[in-house]
């Protein structure tokens, strides 16, 4: 949005005063937010940086690092040292776990918007005082741990499960569908675990439309699908990129779902980072990964804000 | 005008309208038709929660009736979805779409009747320019003021050219000034398009003003539909005399009567002729209604068809009004129209005698 920009004759001395005021007030606001500034550089900042000083470290042989400069903790990203004639090898199974991450992280991303929509829409339009108790039923998975939920998944999904018991008990199948450790068990536990994160600020966005808008839509001669398209989606900009931006980041860096659900054989990039600081003992190579991951994430962030943020008119 | 029923924009035969179940229904409306005409701008005036909102929402295809059905130049109109009635609507909170800009508001019924690129633009000038906000097309609508986004919304439900403008108290959120240019401006915009207007109000002035006919409503009825000057000389009920300016009612007896007048007796034996709506048969205890400046004062009390004492003279520039004190208890008030040669000037606590025009007083039902 942009506002009308003052012109300069309009600047009279009680704008001064006002602006002196705004002043004080922003030097006020700063010293507020000087314990979450302090908890956000201690907790935050300072081991970003750790990672940043250790990924140009070299790996100790029993964990930990050495500390002599080294990049070779960036190059093994995408190389391999041959041991024998010491030259660089493209290797690209760390960059093919990236990518099956992004993959996994759009469409996680995308099935929670689709299933989200409806769902934070029939919220919105419900009664006031039942709201409430929908954004609740929303929020009970949230009470008990996802480590819990997911080996909850894993027991209903798994080839003796509830799911394979019941088809095979029905007679629809004899041998029982393989689920468990394939990419299709990742895939459901990622959105089984991130559809509240897309619903609560789809809802949150929704609940605030004017619903007089979507009459005078239908007024106009625009059908379900036109007031949709038109007027509902491009009201509910904010809540669709919030929604999608709390899905896909987590996603991206999800370690328990892929660790129990693929079984430790369809790695994402939260357990391969894992592993260097546990079995691989190459944390360099870890504290590389991570930032290369961030790096990745903060591009995306970027374009994808850019593109959406800017013409929100052009629905 | 003579009714002409192929004339007819809109007819509403026998709309029931009932909202929530069980023990909870309340009839929004109740049996209700009306016709209205081609051409005419048509007010449903009657105080909140009269059911007026609700029948202009009937025939915008907002809500469905529950029994009844609506006409639109013949065809029944009552099952079909607002996006397939050529009837807009300008709301009351104007609704106007805030990611759009002006002129995208304008053209958005065009673009949804999926009419080419050229004839949009070309309707979209035409509509800015008639309602004069040609400069400010480009602009968010965030950032007009409220008289200005009351046009964007009127051009915005004229664009599409309908058949019928559904105008839901467009003008209670506009200040004195303003509201009072844009009655000027909606006549305008009426005789100019030919678009048949049906516009709700509580405003009876605004009501007065602005319509060709107008139907008083008031606990989902219609009570009266005639021209302005029909409801304010010729009231049907007490309901619409009491509701549309000021009227002073007085108790009385009658005495006699023709068709269409009655002699009624007042407490002071004094005898006044009046006359009575059709259908109704007043006999007895009756009340009468007499409009404040349909009456005068006399200073002989003697001279009065009633009298009384002055209590009160409040001065309001082009008129004054005198409360006087009837000898029989009740209140009534004079309204007397200024002049620089007015001869006789009252006191407070004056005795004084009222004369009535004739015709002036009606007979109405309770």
């Amino acid at each position: 949005m942009t506002t009308a920009a003052l012109s300069p004759t309009t600047l009279s001395k009680a704008a001064l005063f006002e602006a002196q005021a705004v002043k004080a007030g922003a030097r006020r606001n700063r010293l507020l937010s000087l314990p979450a500034l302090i908890i956000i550089g201690i907790f935050g900042v300072l081991p970003l940086l750790i990672i940043c000083v250790y990924s140009f470290l070299v790996a100790a042989p029993y964990g930990g690092v050495q500390w002599q400069f080294s990049t070779d903790a960036y190059l093994n990203f995408l190389f391999q040292r041959d041991i024998f004639d010491d030259t660089l090898q493209f290797t690209p199974d760390f960059l093919v776990i990236y990518l099956r991450s992004f993959l996994f992280a759009v469409v996680t991303t995308i099935i929670c918007l689709l299933l989200g929509f409806p769902t934070a829409y029939f919220m919105a339009t419900r009664p006031p005082a039942q709201r409430n108790w929908w954004v609740l039923l929303i929020t009970i998975p949230f009470w008990s741990n996802l480590l819990v939920r997911t080996l909850a998944i894993m027991f209903i999904i798994r080839d003796e499960g509830l799911i394979n018991d019941a088809l095979i008990g029905l007679g629809v199948i004899d041998k029982p569908i393989t689920m468990l450790y394939t990419n299709f068990a990742i895939q459901l536990g990622l959105l089984y675990a991130f559809l509240p994160f897309m619903v609560l600020p789809l809802y949150s966005s929704l609940e605030k439309l004017d619903f007089r808008l979507i009459e005078a839509a239908y007024d106009l001669y625009a059908t379900r699908r036109q007031v949709l398209w038109r007027v509902i989606i491009p009201m509910s900009k904010p809540g669709i990129i919030a929604g999608c931006l709390l899905v896909f980041i987590p996603a991206l860096g999800a370690y328990v779902t892929p660790l129990i659900l693929g079984g430790g054989v369809h790695l994402m990039i939260g357990d391969l980072i894992a592993q260097q600081f546990g079995s691989g003992r190459n944390w360099p190579l870890g504290c590389a990964q991570a930032l290369i991951l961030m790096a990745a994430v903060l591009v995306a962030l970027f374009f994808y804000v850019r593109n959406t943020s800017g013409k929100v008119q052009h629905g | 005008m003579p009714e002409q029923p192929g004339k007819n924009a809109i007819e509403v035969r026998g709309v029931r309208k009932v909202f929530g179940t069980g023990e909870n229904q309340v009839a929004a409306l109740d049996t209700v038709s009306v016709s209205i005409r081609e051409n005419e701008f048509f007010t449903l005036l009657g105080p909140s929660g009269c059911g007026k909102t609700t029948l202009l929402r009937l025939i915008a295809g907002f809500d469905f009736p529950t029994a009844g059905e609506i006409l639109l130049h013949g065809q029944d109109i009552a099952p079909l979805p607002p996006f397939k009635r050529p009837v807009n609507t300008v709301f009351q909170s104007y609704a106007l779409f805030p990611h759009m800009t002006v002129a995208q508001n304008i053209g958005f019924g065009l673009e949804m009747l999926g009419k080419p690129k050229a004839e949009i633009e070309a309707r979209v000038a035409q509509m800015l320019k008639l309602v004069k906000m040609e400069a400010l097309k480009a602009r968010s609508t965030s950032q007009i003021s409220g008289g200005q986004q009351q046009r964007v919304a009127l051009a915005r439900a004229l664009a599409p050219q309908p058949k019928v403008l559904l105008l839901d108290e467009p003008l209670s959120a506009l200040d004195y000034k303003l509201r009072k240019e844009m009655q000027i401006e909606l006549k305008r915009l009426q005789n100019e398009t030919g678009i048949t207007f049906i516009f709700v109000t509580h405003d009876q002035e605004e009501a007065l003003t602005m319509s060709d006919r107008i139907a008083v409503m008031s606990a989902g009825k219609i009570l009266q539909v005639g021209t302005p000057r029909d409801i304010y000389d010729r009231p049907a009920e007490r309901f619409v005399a009491d509701f549309i300016g000021e009227t002073n009612f007085l108790p009385g007896t009658v005495v006699s009567k023709k068709p269409g007048v009655a002699t009624v007796k007042f407490a002071s034996n004094a005898t006044i002729a009046a006359g009575y709506p059709e259908g109704f048969d007043p006999t007895g205890e009756v009340t009468l209604v007499v409009r404040p400046e349909h009456a005068d004062l006399v200073p002989d009390p003697a001279k009065g068809t009633i009298a009384g004492t002055l209590s009160n003279i409040v001065y309001f520039g082009t008129d004054t009004h005198y409360h006087v004190k009837l000898d029989g208890g009740e209140n009534f008030i004079v309204r007397h129209q200024n002049s620089r040669s007015s001869s006789v000037t009252y006191a407070t606590g004056a005795k004084v005698g009222i004369q009535f025009e004739e015709d002036a007083a009606r007979v109405l039902k309770d």
